[in-house]
């Protein structure tokens, strides 16, 4: 396109007559102060107490289990739930995959397919006690971000060893920048009106957890 | 009072009315004044309380003033990095050198996708360009997913607000609105029922729409990504469920790594909704195969950005997030709401990033609408001085006013040269002061005030009274008082 090349070259040549030349960037950014908290000083049970909390205050339900309990947990989970439908990522371990409920594993289903199913079960990739923060990667156990959004019931499988306690954590986590993320912190909420904070808008309105116990 | 009833607010600021009497409508309207104070009332406790919270909040917005700075000191470099990588990974970059050439851009790609209906999220940047009218006018209807925006689409109604947009609006007004657009007669003003009202009449769109447009909360040159903050889920909707999706961004969106998020996310929320985090933030880097839309573009707008990084103290006026704290904690705002800013950046960030948007040919009188109190500078994320912007630019405005040649005669600069020469000798100003004294005799009211002057000094009396003058100068009494002891 003409137009937008002409305008790449105007809007970028006003920037460089504004700004210092090219070079530089990575040393300048290295010496940028970064004062702020990296990480917490919890121990490891206040960290899951905190991330519980914090759940807990954004109407999650929190159950915690072994890894030996942890099928039942699901189970029980899904039979509360009073839903039948249930969609699971591609990579999700089978034994998570209970029997008795009606499961349609994500090879490419349609949304409306999708839309159809009452609820979802996934992985994550860790999560964020201060502020209460479940973060998705979307991987092969957590799912294309669309299984996460349509269903109206979503139960999350987290371990303990993937809870840190403050933002940076997370960051030192990631081996390389995330390409695909969603941060859920709370259900969809909206305070639109009034400021009257009213929750499940869009998004799914129920989420539970199931916090696995793999640490000593 | 039905909103449709109040003035239409105008948010282009070469239309704009200026601020001093764009005003007035607001101060004589006390259910707008109320619904606004309300809900900054609101924000400003919440934000409070987590702010307190953070240990090391200062550190926070000393590193991201930091992190922002050199995004924009190398704002070339950081914007080529972001095109290169995030055309890599399956999107495609266009450029738009002002609101007219975005606007093409985005009609000619819905075109190409043989678009005729657009699901959107909450940008300002689009409201900036003023998108929807653009698109709606060349034949594609624009459905706004965003709570507050639905509200303001289907009442025809401006923003006032960057992050509530509606909140000049009550729930009494956003009943009537929805009740007459949808066709809900017997829906009531419960906060819950209205919002699951909005719920159902978009859920079908997410689903059946195939083309979106977003903002961008952030840019991240490393990754050539882009990140999404909100609260209800639409945006995860349009983000996720259609083909194409459009994301529309000012240049000035960068951050050099993904790891900036670290800081700027720990900001955000708590300045901007008084939250540890909002709800869900999306991040995503060109096309993910198999998720989400598989056609990305990304249109990056300048619109006069370019010409406020040329000037260094006006730089930092750039590094701005978008949080609304400044508009939320200013007693100006507090008093007027958005739209007397006549534009879609209201307080303190609106006063300095409009007039210098429009290349200072409009809104020069944003700069004035400010107490120069300085709480907008201390609540800002990212460290922006905004009164020592406001400053610079009231000299600007000044020096662009004396220059023209028809302010020889205007009132007021005609005044300023008469009391250059009046404050020059004590006999003249006293021949002055009590010609003023019988002249402002003509305009006191009965009960010693003055509520009205002529030409300039209607500039003070159209939002103050004005004492009238005491029959006797201190001066006067002094010479005349009893002597004693002689």
């Amino acid at each position: 396109m003409s137009t937008t090349s002409h305008a790449r070259e105007q809007i970028l040549g006003k920037i460089h007559a504004a700004t210092q030349p090219d070079g530089g960037q990575q040393q300048s950014y290295a010496a940028l102060p970064r004062p702020c908290i990296r990480h917490g000083k919890l121990t490891a049970e206040g960290c899951l107490e905190l991330l519980i909390e914090r759940l807990r205050e954004y109407d999650a339900e929190v159950v915690e289990a072994t890894p030996e309990e942890l099928p039942d947990a699901i189970a029980s989970q899904l039979a509360a739930s009073g839903k039948h439908i249930f969609v699971a990522p591609e990579g999700l371990p089978t034994e998570w995959l209970i029997k008795g409920f009606d499961w349609r594993i994500d090879k490419g289903l349609s949304h409306t397919e999708i839309e159809q199913i009452e609820g979802v079960v996934t992985a994550a990739f860790c999560a964020v006690a201060d502020s209460g923060t479940i973060v998705l990667h979307h991987s092969a156990t957590e799912g294309r971000r669309v299984l996460t959004l349509l269903p109206d019931w979503h139960l999350c499988v987290l371990r303990a060893s993937q809870v840190v306690e403050t933002l940076p954590e997370y960051f030192d986590r990631c081996e390389k920048p995330a390409t695909l993320a969603t941060y859920i912190s709370g259900p969809s909420a909206t305070a639109d009106i009034e400021m009257t904070r009213i929750k499940g808008v869009h998004g799914p309105r129920f989420l539970h957890v199931i916090l696995v116990r793999d640490q000593g | 009072m039905s909103p449709a009833a109040e003035e239409h607010a105008i948010l282009d600021p070469a239309l704009a009315k200026p601020f001093p009497q764009a005003v007035l409508p607001v101060l004589r309207n006390p259910q707008l004044r109320k619904n606004v104070a309300h809900a900054i009332d609101v924000i400003q406790g919440k934000r409070a309380k987590l702010v307190a919270e953070k240990a090391d909040w200062q550190e926070l917005r000393t590193a991201a003033a930091a992190i922002r700075s050199h995004a924009l000191d190398n704002l070339g470099f950081y914007l080529e990095q972001f095109e290169a990588r995030c055309t890599v990974a399956g999107g495609h970059v266009h450029w738009a050198a002002d609101a007219a050439e975005a606007r093409q851009i985005i009609l000619d790609l819905l075109r190409q996708e043989g678009a005729s209906e657009v699901i959107k999220i909450k940008t300002m940047t689009s409201a900036e360009i003023q998108l929807n009218p653009f698109l709606e006018a060349s034949g594609v209807r624009t459905y706004e997913t965003d709570l507050a925006e639905i509200i303001l689409q289907l009442g025809d109604q401006e923003p006032s607000h960057i992050v509530v947009p509606a909140l000049h609006i009550n729930r009494a007004q956003v009943r009537e609105i929805f009740a007459r657009k949808m066709g809900l007669e017997n829906l009531s003003d419960d906060p819950k029922e209205l919002t699951n009202a909005a719920r159902t009449y978009l859920r079908r769109k997410f689903l059946d729409v195939p083309t979106a447009i977003s903002g961008a909360n952030f840019l991240i040159a490393e990754s050539g990504g882009v990140a999404v903050v909100e609260s209800e889920g639409n945006g995860r909707m349009c983000l996720t469920l259609p083909k194409t999706m459009i994301t529309l961004a000012g240049i000035e969106k960068v951050l050099p790594r993904f790891q900036d998020l670290e800081v700027m996310l720990q900001l955000l929320a708590r300045s901007a909704t008084g939250e540890r985090m909002n709800p869900y933030t999306s991040l995503w880097t060109g096309v993910a195969p198999g998720d989400g839309p598989q056609n990305f573009h990304v249109v990056l707008l300048d619109n006069g950005r370019s010409s406020i990084l040329a000037r260094p103290t006006h730089r930092q006026t750039l590094k701005c997030i978008r949080c609304a704290a400044c508009m939320n904690t200013c007693p100006v705002y507090r008093q007027t709401g958005g739209h007397a800013y006549g534009s879609v950046y209201p307080g303190p960030i609106g006063a300095i990033l409009t007039p210098q948007l429009a290349e200072m040919h409009h809104a020069q009188s944003l700069p004035f609408a400010s107490s120069l109190c300085g709480a907008c500078y201390e609540v800002c994320p990212v460290k922006i001085n905004i009164p020592e912007v406001l400053l610079e630019l009231r000299s600007e405005v000044v020096n662009q006013e004396r220059k023209q040649v028809g302010r020889i005669f205007d009132p007021m600069y005609l005044g300023l040269r008469m009391a250059n020469v009046l404050f020059s000798k004590a006999w003249i100003f006293h021949t002055a002061q009590w010609f003023g004294r019988i002249g402002l005799r003509f305009f006191t009211g009965k009960d010693g005030w003055i509520h009205w002057l002529p030409s300039v000094g209607g500039k003070w009396t159209q939002t103050r009274d004005l004492r009238g003058l005491p029959s006797q100068t201190f001066h006067g009494w002094w010479a005349s008082r009893p002597k004693e002891g002689k």
